[in-house]
């Protein structure tokens, strides 16, 4: 395949079969390899999709400053664009994320303000939303309330799956801003009547709930619950141990919170077993292991990483 | 036998700082009433006049209750229910 440029090359991303780990052959599991974009994930489409609707309003303009609340992916994919295109990036990003991402995020270009780490991303959204107010001519793309992220999806993830996939009865992804389950699940429920559209949050250690009182949590305004089927709570522990599976079974290294997708998906499975159905379901592999080496996640016991990953931004 | 009701940080005044309790009930409304005996003060921060409150998530073995029956979903002796304040991703 041949593209002009980086930026041409997000999407259009491999589906593959999970010969292992499918309980039969009437019931597979397809990864859909989303760490196969520029910047190693999902968040290549809403981050490219975000910026050039923000140019086509005349929001954007060359020289600009952009800024945004991440947890990592959207802001490293955000600094790769603004990178090619002639952006100024900030990123406002928790301190218990991985050294990697900060890494990451330099590498390309971007300044990064830390956030308490009491509260997760719910603080950077705050403090994100607190600096946009002071610094008017900065361009807050906001992942959780942007169209265009599940827009992203809507025109590029659903119809690639599809087209792959065409028997599909279950879509799976990891729940954050939403965007990836919004646009895809409205897409697939648009041209696959009965299909099943399954989110699988990820459920973090004590501190990242730390709020000061319950009305300071955090919904995305892009969450549509009427697209989802239904909904799980993984815990570190599940995503770790099916991180691990999908690598020693699968050869798929990657990232901590696609453990936690392939843990509903094969209870999506083994649901689809119990009942005698078909199914053809799909997750997705929302970034490769490389950003989470030095959390210790594929190193020594489970316990061991599961008390390493304690009151870290795992996915 | 009684349900596992997991709760977070931010309730544990209520709860006199325990992380789990137990409580009984056939729905999850019957629970937290139940739950309300005990540790009052509770239902009011989980349990609003239009159901759940928005920022709060409740979960039955993992899945969220609002796709099983919120308030009405079944719940039996055995199982776990863990309450969360909802987060930002990304």
């Amino acid at each position: 395949m041949r593209y002009d440029s980086l930026l041409e090359s997000v999407g259009r991303t491999p589906l593959v079969g999970l010969p292992r780990l499918s309980p039969s052959a009437d019931v597979r599991i397809w990864a859909k390899l989303e760490d196969r974009n520029p910047t190693g994930s999902v968040k290549d489409r809403p981050a490219l999709w975000m910026i050039e609707k923000a140019e086509k309003e005349g929001l954007l303009t060359p020289g600009c400053t952009i800024l945004e609340p991440t947890s990592g992916n959207t802001g490293i994919a955000l600094a790769m664009a603004a990178k090619l295109k002639g952006y100024k990036i900030i990123c406002v990003m928790p301190e218990n994320t991985s050294a990697e991402r900060r890494q990451l995020l330099e590498m390309w270009g971007s300044e990064i303000i830390s956030s308490a780490a009491a509260g997760g991303s719910n603080e950077a959204v705050r403090v994100a939303k607190e600096l946009a107010a002071e610094n008017p001519t900065w361009v807050m793309l906001y992942q959780y309330g942007n169209e265009a992220n599940a827009l992203a999806h809507y025109e590029t993830t659903g119809p690639e799956i599809l087209e792959d996939l065409p028997t599909i009865t279950h879509f799976v992804a990891g729940l954050g801003t939403t965007g990836t389950l919004m646009g895809t699940g409205r897409y697939l429920r648009e041209h696959v009547p009965d299909i099943k559209i399954v989110a699988a949050e990820p459920r973090y250690g004590e501190l990242v709930y730390g709020l000061r009182n319950i009305d300071e949590g955090f919904v995305p305004e892009l969450y549509d619950p009427s697209i989802l089927t239904t909904r799980f709570s993984v815990g570190s522990h599940d995503a770790l141990r099916r991180t691990r599976e999908l690598l020693e079974q699968e050869g798929i290294f990657a990232g901590i919170s696609t453990g936690g997708a392939l843990h509903a998906a094969l209870g999506m499975a083994a649901k689809a077993v119990k009942a005698g159905e078909r199914a053809d379901i799909a997750f997705v592999v929302a970034d490769g292991g490389w950003k989470y080496l030095s959390t210790g996640a594929y190193n020594g016991t489970l316990e061991e990483a599961e008390a390493a990953l304690d009151g870290q931004l795992w996915a | 036998m009684a349900i596992e009701v997991r709760i977070p940080t931010i309730l544990r005044n209520l709860t006199d700082g325990s992380k789990t309790v137990e409580g009984k009930g056939t729905t999850l409304a019957e629970l937290i009433g139940d739950l309300e005996v005990r540790h009052p003060g509770l239902r009011a921060r989980l349990v609003d006049d239009k159901g759940l409150r928005r920022f709060v998530n409740v979960y039955l073995n993992d899945e969220d209750v609002r796709f099983l029956g919120g308030l009405d979903t079944v719940v039996s002796d055995g199982d776990t229910v863990t309450v969360l304040p909802a987060v930002a991703g990304g």
